[in-house]
Parts: structure tokens; sequence; C-alpha cells
């Protein structure tokens, strides 16, 4: 079993994690007409705000209650009432997700009471979805933001169905994790309906953020799942829940509409799809259809092809706890060992991560653990192209935010063809870096003689890595 | 707390700043910012604005003192460029956590300092308050106080937490603390009677080494830039400089007024954007560092250079003005460096129908009017809806504008280009100006947007003669709507006998001045052969007000 172990400095450097509030504020960009809020002050939104355009290149609604020096000492039930009532008359939101961060919670702003003086106050807003999550930027992380709000949609949307309805057998539920991509999303869109089922999406990020041109301009989210989709989730036949962040919100559904749930931890990888089809083949009660059996066999001539770049790479990878999981297992299943693996909270998979220790840790950590232990391949987001460049080692970015290459939404890594397409791309990382840093040369192979050492790899493994 | 009102309100009180000069006392307490609007605000906040003026420090540890969010949501995600440290795009932070909050974080803070003394040693290190620890009272004023001791080195407190204002007031605050803390700490090596400081200037994409070569050419030295590729020393000796130039805007004017108060350095307001900004940012050095006791043949070297540049851009950007005349840009910057910007595509041949102007001063205003006439359209806070409708509407046909704004344009399909700090081009100076107008016209003039204006085939509105009816008539519509004399010209038009093309105004002016009551009677006085529009004239004339007393018509007949 692995280790996992959080650091003892006081200061953290090149953080890898990103606050809370914002992985809640992710979550309700899924829905369609939302307005996502953040009670802070005007930085806390802007911040988050400039990340997400940066990473999908898109326009996202995100307001602030622009909380003051002075609105902060005396409370903020003024600035969320104004909040409110000013998106609900201007950006005209079919619901407005609220959560809170450091200051406000600092504060100890009972928002939940707010809401309710909110609503009698306003009869307008009676029945207006407003969903409200607590998200201190002080605890947890980006991915706890996410799980809590979807959780927390579920809860307070979701209809139990009524005793006489029928469930809808080919109504399944999806609750992706925040590490799945508009891409990802589409792609399993795409095999739950070639199994004849009807998916929906919680949230729903290949409606919003997957980069499509709207015929007029909306200050809210302009895709996604409605309202009324989701709550009438309750009569779906299945829940799936991908990434082991969504077990809450799949738990809150089962105890709320009965829904069963299957939890795939992982979609990226040989085994992980095989069980994948095998239950929608299952639960459809449809044969799995050709094309899947020959995508099956592309991933598996894909691995057989990548095995001789990607076999006795020593990675290092700093993701959230499911990302780190997914990625890292199915490079461990074609021969990769995890030599320095750092994420930023805690989480049952991290137990099963195929290494001998987790870090909670920073991206300063990552690189001083890749160097000692001579990694020569790096995963993580952006932010790590200082270490990389450091290192001089291929990075493959991963995770959010993707904010210096373009494409970030559309990035797959799940299916058959998902997994297939990122093996090919870290491989060709690989071939390129034999290419440019570790061409034979006359004094590859000589005895080791400190002078004639080139580059940063040790002279035992060079020939090694001569092999395809 | 009390010094951070304090210095709030000591920048509030900025009698450099005009606009703030013709305040009442009660009103310049209040501050220069608008009330922030909760659930419809936009733009970063103090804390913000702090870094971003001092970030660009480059061989400084920048560390945040708070919860993740500050640091951890917004490092290494600005354009500036440094000529050698790298220090300043390391993200340091405290990361609050539960404890902290509760026993307080001075503790961690200087822990935090120590860490970073030991692991990195950096020239100095800036601490940012932020809102967290400002609420629950840690004082970093003294841990940077005694990290700074203890450690022997410049430990520097900012103190400007997100929630005291917007970022310009963040700025201030962060050129509060180096007056307070850096600058005149040190003394430069030596001294030169070309000594100058850049006030405000970031270097973003490396657009300060765009002018410097000219600097280097005319022998002046820059003593110090804060903030662009600005290094400590620097700006601690800074003070032994003969002249300023405040680069952008209003964002530093406290820092170069109280260097003239304190150390007698004349400054002026000026910019690298545009041609005759460059030469006249030029000039005025020139002048202030002769004035000082520089060599007065610095002053024709300098025409001399002036001259010899602006040949060269002009023969440069020549062969686009006949490409750009005729072609209207909006420009939606945060307004604070808008009249230098607007000043530098004038020059391009670019009609500007509108630049934003929230932040900008009324000083800034009259420059925009003075650039743009009288009827300049200046936009004080611009809706994204507002935008995108005049674009697709193709009042404009390209916009200049921050990353945030940017999909506004684009997803109306229009050029767009980015002008703020995460762009990736440099626009600063003469080489800088034939830059953006390359720019410009590569974005005004790409095939694509052709292509991506086409609808799909099978949704192609312009080919589907149903809808393009459809859409003519409303348009139509809606012209008639808000004009009262085209409506009723429009309605007395429309033809009421198709066989002899009589139309309604014809008929019911024929009622009218003849007192008509029957269609025998309409039929004689008009064309109309009330045949097949025999139920249209009966319809008329049961219309028509009865109020013309015919008896007295006829009587005047």
């Amino acid at each position: 079993m692995t280790i996992v172990t959080a650091p003892k400095k006081a200061c953290v450097v090149n953080p890898l994690k990103m606050s809370q509030p914002i992985g809640g504020a992710f979550a309700f960009l899924g829905l369609r007409g939302a307005m996502p809020l953040l009670h802070g002050s005007q930085g806390c939104t802007s911040f988050g705000l400039t990340l997400f355009v940066r990473h999908f290149k898109e326009a996202v609604p995100l307001q602030t209650t622009a909380m003051s020096e002075v609105a902060t000492v005396l409370g903020g039930y003024e600035n969320v009432e104004q909040s409110i009532l000013n998106i609900y008359n201007r950006a005209k939101p079919e619901i407005i997700g609220i959560c809170s961060t450091g200051v406000t919670e600092t504060n100890g702003d009972d928002v939940d009471a707010y809401i309710k003086l909110i609503r009698d106050r306003h009869p307008q807003l009676a029945k207006f979805p407003l969903v409200y999550v607590s998200t201190p930027d002080f605890k947890d992380a980006f991915q706890d933001g996410w799980e809590k709000t979807v959780a927390r949609l579920v809860e307070v949307l979701v209809e139990p169905p009524a005793v006489e309805t029928e469930r809808d057998p080919a109504r399944v539920n999806v609750l992706p994790g925040c590490h799945l991509t508009p891409g990802d999303l589409d792609e399993l869109r795409t095999i739950l309906e070639d199994f004849g089922l009807k998916p929906s999406f919680l949230p729903d990020l290949a409606g919003s953020l997957d980069g499509h041109i709207p015929d007029d301009f909306t200050p809210t989210t302009i895709g996604g799942i409605g309202v009324d989709d989701v709550v009438s989730m309750g009569r779906a036949g299945w829940t799936i829940a991908i990434g082991a962040q969504m077990r809450r919100a799949a738990e809150t559904m089962q105890a709320k509409a009965g829904v069963p749930f299957r939890l795939f931890e992982r979609l990226c990888g040989l085994i992980p799809n095989d069980q994948f089809i095998a239950f929608l083949n299952e639960i459809s009660g449809r044969p799995i259809p050709l094309k899947y059996r020959r995508q099956r066999g592309q991933l598996a001539d894909a691995m057989l092809d990548a095995h001789f770049h990607i076999a006795g790479r020593r990675l290092a990878i700093g993701a959230e706890p499911d990302l780190l999981f997914d990625v890292s297992s199915m490079l461990h299943e074609m021969g990769a060992q995890i030599a320095a693996a750092v994420t930023t909270t805690q989480s049952p998979v991290l137990e099963h991560v195929k290494t001998n220790e987790v870090l909670i840790g920073d991206l300063e950590d990552l690189e001083e653990l890749a160097k000692a232990r001579a990694c020569d391949l790096l995963i993580t987001h952006s932010h790590g192209r200082q270490a990389a460049a450091r290192l001089n080692v291929p990075f493959y970015r991963a995770g959010f935010p993707m904010f210096d290459r373009i494409g970030a939404g559309h990035q797959l890594s799940v299916g058959y063809r998902g997994t297939r397409d990122l093996i090919f791309d870290i491989a060709n990382l690989m071939i390129a870096d034999r290419e440019e840093n570790h061409q034979p040369t006359p004094d590859t192979w000589r005895s080791p003689m400190p002078a004639c050492r080139s580059g940063r790899h040790s002279f035992i493994d060079a020939p090694e890595r001569s092999i395809a | 707390m009390s010094s951070l009102s304090a210095a709030i309100q000591d920048v509030f009180n900025e009698p450099g700043c005009a606009k703030n000069a013709n305040k009442s006392e009660a009103e310049r307490k209040k501050g220069c910012t608008k009330q922030l609007q909760p659930g419809s605000a936009a733009g970063g906040c103090a804390f913000d604005g702090a870094k971003i003026a001092l970030q660009p420090f480059t061989d400084v540890a920048h560390l945040v003192h708070g919860p993740i969010a500050c640091e951890g949501n917004s490092w290494d995600n600005r354009g500036a460029a440094s000529s050698g440290a790298s220090i300043w795009r390391t993200g340091f932070t405290t990361d609050m956590n539960e404890t902290d909050i509760v026993f307080g974080g001075e503790k961690r803070l200087y822990h935090a300092i120590r860490e970073i003394v030991e692991k990195y040693n950096p020239t100095a290190i800036f601490v940012y308050q932020t809102c967290v620890p400002a609420m629950i009272g840690d004082d970093i004023n003294a841990v940077c106080k005694a990290a700074s001791q203890k450690f022997g080195k410049p430990v520097i407190p900012i103190n400007s937490p997100g929630f005291v204002g917007p970022k310009s007031l963040g700025s201030k605050l962060a050129g509060e603390a180096l007056l307070e803390h850096v600058i005149g700490t040190e003394e430069p090596d030596h001294t030169t009677p070309y000594d100058i400081n850049l006030i405000g200037e970031y270097n973003l994409s490396g657009e300060l080494w765009q002018v410097k070569p000219l600097f280097d050419e005319l022998g002046i030295r820059i003593l110090s830039c804060i903030s662009g590729d600005g290094k400590y020393r620097e700006v601690a000796s800074s003070h032994r400089a003969r002249a300023a130039m405040m680069v952008c805007s209003k964002a530093m004017i406290n820092v170069a007024r109280k260097m003239e108060e304190r150390y007698g350095i004349p400054f002026f307001e000026g910019s690298f954007y545009g041609i005759q900004d460059s030469s006249d940012s030029l000039r005025e050095i020139a002048r202030l560092l002769v004035e000082r006791g520089a060599p007065e043949d610095l002053i024709e070297r300098t025409e001399a250079v002036i001259a010899r540049e602006e040949a060269r851009v002009w023969a440069a950007i020549e062969p686009y003005k006949p490409r750009f005349s005729g072609k209207r840009a909006l420009l939606i910057t945060g307004g604070v460096k808008s009249w230098s910007v607007v000043a530098a595509l004038q020059e391009a041949g670019l009609e500007l129908i509108g630049t934003s102007v929230k932040k900008s001063t009324k000083e800034d205003k009259e420059r925009i009017k003075e650039r743009m006439g009288q009827d300049a359209h200046m936009i004080e806070d611009m809706k994204p809806r507002e935008m995108y409708k005049m674009l697709k509407d193709a009042k404009a046909d390209i916009m200049l504008s921050g990353g945030k704004s940017q999909f506004v344009a684009l997803k109306a399909a229009m050029p767009w280009l980015d002008i703020n700090q995460e762009r990736y081009h440099a626009y600063m100076g003469y080489v800088g100006m034939v830059k953006l107008v390359e720019e410009i016209d590569k974005a005004l003039f790409n095939p694509m947007w052709e292509q991506l204006r086409r609808s799909a085939p099978w949704d192609d509105t312009a080919n589907n003669r149903q809808l393009k009816a459809i859409a003519q008539t409303d348009a139509l519509a809606a012209e008639i709507a808000a004009d009262p004399a085209l409506a009723d010209t429009t309605r007395r038009a429309k033809k009421i006998c198709f066989c002899k093309e009589v139309n309604l105004g014809t008929i019911e002016d024929a009622i009218r001045s003849h007192g008509l009551t029957s269609i025998e009677a309409v039929r004689r006085h008009t064309d109309a052969v009330g045949g097949c529009c025999k139920r249209r004239i009966e319809d008329i004339l049961v219309a028509m007000p009865v109020s013309s007393p015919p008896a007295m018509l006829q009587a005047a007949e």
C-alpha cells in the first residue's frame, strides 16, 4: 500500500494546488444558463476567471459579491442579496451557484441563512434555483470543490421519482470528475449513445466549454445540462460515476432517488475500458458495436508500438488525485515506473497508486524528487513548464490549468480511442526527446570519467535508451 | 491595519492627480474608485494590482501570505520579461490552512521567509498581505522587520489586501511600499548626468527592450525601471536619478511625485506607444536631463535619432495606410493606456469608433478628446453584450482589448488583438509600432474570417429565400417602427387598386378633400376602378375619420 505524506514546510513553492471555490465554480459551469458567484473579494473571482479563460480560450461567466473591507467586517448579507438580484435581473440565468471563499468563511457568513432571507424578501426568487456550497480557500483543493458542488447539486435539485413513475432503463446519469475534459465527455456520450443509452451528464462541460460558437451573446453559460434535466435524473436506470471524487455525488443520488450506481475510478487504459464497455453491454442489453471491438484492437496495437518508448521511463507526476491515479496507472501498466508522485489533497485512490509514496505537496517537491530520482518524464499542468525546462525532460501537460498550449478542452484520456491517442502523444514526446537530447556520441559508452559525461543522464542507462 | 488605512488615505490624497485636486475634502476621503457593484463587477483586487506592479522585479522572491487562492490561482501568469534572474517567476505562498486562521499565520510567515532565504537566497523578499491574514490581524510589518534583521536581507511588507479596493489602488499601495521601504536605501555604484528612472513600465513581452537601444545610443542610462526587468538594488538607489518618466499613465503617480518631492527628481508623464508619443517622450527626457545639468548636445543628438527613427517607421507603415483606410477599431482596455494606444492606432490610419475610459483619469480623458475629437465615443463601462452587438453589426472591424473580453470579438467572427499583459507581442517605441500595424493587418485581412462568417450550407440564410424574405420584412418593420414619418409614407404607399395602381394615400386624400362617402364617388375622383378593389375601398370609407365634415369641404368647393 502506498504511503501518503504531507511535507512539513511553511512555504509552498510553485503551487500545484488551486483553490476549492474555483473548483466549485467549475462544476457550476457545466450547467445551462448558469452564473457561478464567488462570495469574496473581487480578486477571488478575477484570478479564477483568468485561469478558466486561459485554459479553455472561452468566455467564462463568473461573478463576485465584491466584498470590501467594510462589508467583510459588517457581514456579507447585503452583498449576497445585491449580487443575486443583479445577476437575476441582468443576466437572466437559469441557476445561480454560490461558492464561499476564505474571506467570507473566516468571517463566518451564514450564506444558507442569507439565501433563506433573500427568498423571503424577494418572492420572485422563492423558487429560483440558488445553490450554495461552502468552499473555504484555506481547506482542501480544486477537486474537493468540484466534488462538494456536484454532490450538493444532486442533493438540492434532483427530485425523487414519484412512486408510480417507471424508471427509464435507457437513461443513464453520468457524474464525471473534474479531471475529464469536454472532449472526454463527448467521447463518453458517443459511446453511451452507441449502446442505445440516453446519458445525462452532471456537470456537462462539453455543452458549455467545448468551444462552439453561439448565435448570440449570453452572459451566462451557453450550454450544459439544464436544471430541469438535473431534476429528473432521479428517473434514470443507472448512475455512472467517473473518478473516486464522484462517489459522494453518486451516493447522494442513490440515497435520494434510489438510482443504483457504478463507480469507475479510471477510464484511461485497456482494462478499465474493457470493464466499462462490458458494463454498458450489460445494462443496455445491446451487443458491443463493431466500432469498439476495432478500437480495442487499435489501443492494443498502440500499446505494442509505444511500449518501447514508455517502458522503463521514470515518471514524475503532479496532479489532483483522480487524474494522478488514472494516468499514472495507465503508464505503469505499460512498464513505466512511477518514481515521483505529488498531489493536492487526500483521496482514497492515492493508496492504490503504483508507487511507494504519494506526497501532498507542490511543484518544488515534484521537481526535487524528479531530480533526485532521475525521472525522465514529467506530467503535470502548465505550471510545470519552468520545472520541465530546468530538468530538461519530456513534459506532457495534463490537468488544469493548461494555459500555454491550445486545445486543452479537447485533450482525450477516456475510452479506447482516448487512451490510444494519449499513448501516442506521450510516446512521441519520448522519441523527440531522444532525437534532441540523447543522440549517441563517441563518448556515450566510455568508462566513467566525470569530464566525459554529457548531458543529464548517466552513462549506464544510455544504451538502453537507444533501442527502437 | 491603521497604517494601511493611513496609506490608503494618503494615496487618495494624491495632489499630483488633477482629478483628485478638483474634489471636495469629503469626496477625496471616499477615494478615487467607484463602489463596486456586487454581482456585476469585473477586474482584479488590490492585491492583484500590487502584484502586477511589483512582480516584474526579477531578483526578488515574491511571497504571498494567504490561503492558496491568492497565489495558487494566479502565479506565473504575467508576460513580463527578465534579462537575468528568474526567481520572480517562482510562486511562493504560505498556503494558510485552518489552523493558521485560528492561531494566526505570523509564525508560518516567518518560517516561510526563512525557508526562502535558506533555499533560494534572493536579493530581497517582498511579502504580500492578503484579505484573510489582514482579517485575523497578522502583522506582516512586524514579521518582515524581524525577519529582515534576523536574516540581514531586505524583507519588504506590501500591504495591499484584496478587499481594500481595485487593482489601481493596489498598484499605488505597492508604490507606497517602495517609497517607504526600498527607494533611497542604497547608493548606486556611480552616477552619470544621463540617469533616468522609468516608473510604471513593466516590460511586458520585453517591450522595454524595443526602446532601450535608443537610450543606449544616446548614452541615457536607465538607472532604475519600476518595475520591468527591475532589480532590487537599482530601485533602492533610484533616488539618484536626474529625471523620471512615468510610463503607464497614473498607476504609480504617487511614486513619481513623492520622488520629485523628496529627491528633487522632475518627472513627466509619457508613453512609448505610437510614433508621436515616442518622439515626445524622448524629447522630454532629453530636455529634463539637460535642465538637470547634462551636456546640451543631448538635445541635438536626440533630435537626430528621432528624425531617423521617424523616417524609418513612417516608411515601414506607409504601405499599410491605404489598407487601413476606412477600417474602424474598438479599443477596450482597462482604460489606463487608452490615450496612448489611441494615438498609435490613428497614426496607422485606423478610425477609432470608441475607447474605454473606465479606469482613465480626467486628464486621460482630456487627452483622448484631444486625439479623437470632441465627440469621441468614450465608453465608461461597456457590457460584453454591447461589445458583441457592436462587432456583430459590423460597426467595428477589429477590437483591441485584454484577454478577458477577447471572445466577445472572436465569437462574433471579428478580428481581435490582445493589447494587455498576457499578449505575446511587444508594441513599444518605433519598432513596436510597426509590429502593432503588422499584427492588425494580419488580423484584419486574414482570409479565414470570410469562411467563418459563412453559415453551414444546410442553414445558410443567404441562400434560403424564405428566411431572407422574413429577415427583410423584419428589418423593414423595425425601421418603420422607429420613424413615424416613414411609417406613414409606407402606410400610404399601400396599393389599393392594382389594376390602375392607385395607392391608399391618393384615395384617402380624395376622400378627405372632397368628403366622399361612396365607392362611386371615389371612382369619379380617382383612377381607382372599384371592381376587384371594391371591398378595400369600402373598408377605407368606413375607417376614415368622420371628423372632417364633408359638408363644409363641399361647400368650400
